[in-house]
């Protein structure tokens, strides 16, 4: 179970070493399909079947509107190299960084033994308080709905944001006819209106 | 341990991309295995070994669901953190798609007359 896991992690790990450092951007965001979807393998592996199931369907979704964003535009491959200053303190920096994540990570509680205490409390009474036999279910919908109310407002605004940022048709009309309708004068006009005084 | 310790290498392998590339997909990429590898710390730090899901089915008492079923609490706040991550990633395509638009590249060091 374990060395299955580890096996699948050290994949992921791999997939992103290609998504991050191949030159053509569509095999980048293929690779990025690929550790997406071995994450979702690993949490059915986990116990966790309603993450996989919305990893799966979010992951698809991400591949189409990556491929959306690549597919289209002609030059996507950048050839110049970043320059090699920033690199090299990025990399000793996060090198410092993977160095206290390792010092960290022995004070967390060992793999497969997790403190439940607000959660026993949850598996116990979910039935009987929410009539949720799954239980993230009635997390998410029960105990801490305000938490999923805050989700969809979230939502809501990205997706009016994309929209709003997207969208073709406003902005030309509204100009031809700020300068037509409303008559705001040139800057000759205001020069030629000056000069008049 | 080393299962956390890898993830946390995903975490700065996403973070090295945010940071060094110039392209602006590839920083998307970046962003979006961070946001992978913290959904699987999290999933990772809720398991309990030889755990169920957290499902109650007809054949198991509640107290055999307590013993045995993994932690519910962070599964349910990933599956939150999932869905917005899809929704700023669509905001974030939204915005690279309008700056190749007019810019027509994808190039950072390029676009660098942000005047409005």
């Amino acid at each position: 179970m374990d060395l299955f896991l580890l096996i699948l992690l050290v994949f992921m790990i791999i997939g992103s070493v290609i998504a991050i450092e191949t030159k053509n951007l569509l095999s980048s965001v293929i690779s990025v399909g690929v550790v997406g979807f071995s994450l979702s393998i690993m949490f059915l592996m986990l116990g966790a079947p309603d993450i996989a199931i919305t990893q799966m369907v979010v992951e698809i979704l991400i591949l189409v509107i990556l491929i959306r964003a690549t597919i289209t535009t002609d030059n996507t491959a950048i050839e110049r190299h970043a320059d090699t200053f920033s690199v090299i303190s990025s990399l000793i920096f996060f090198g410092l960084f993977l160095i206290f994540a390792f010092l960290a990570v022995h004070e967390l509680r060992p793999f497969g033994e997790p403190l439940m205490r607000v959660s026993k409390t949850y598996l116990a009474t979910s039935a009987e308080k929410t009539g949720a036999t799954n239980v993230v279910t009635g997390i998410l919908l029960d105990f801490r709905a305000y938490d999923t109310i805050g989700e969809a407002t979230v939502l809501f605004t990205s997706v009016v944001g994309a929209f709003v940022i997207l969208r073709r048709r406003g902005r030309k009309h509204k100009r031809e006819s700020d300068t037509e309708k409303v008559g705001i004068l040139e800057d000759a006009d205001i020069k030629k209106d000056f000069k008049g005084f | 341990m080393v299962l956390y310790f890898l993830s946390l290498v995903l975490f700065v392998m996403g973070l090295y991309c945010l940071v060094a590339k110039k392209n602006i997909v590839k920083k998307i990429i970046g962003i979006t295995i961070i946001e992978y590898s913290i959904n699987l710390f999290l999933i990772l730090i809720g398991y309990r070994r030889g755990g169920v899901a957290p499902i109650l089915m007809k054949d198991m008492s509640v107290a055999e669901l307590v013993e045995r079923g993994v932690d519910p609490l962070p599964q349910a706040l990933v599956l939150t953190s999932i869905v917005i991550g899809l929704g700023v990633l669509a905001l974030m395509v939204g915005v690279c798609l309008r700056l190749y638009e007019k810019y027509k590249t994808f190039d950072m060091s390029e676009i660098n007359r942000l005047r409005g």
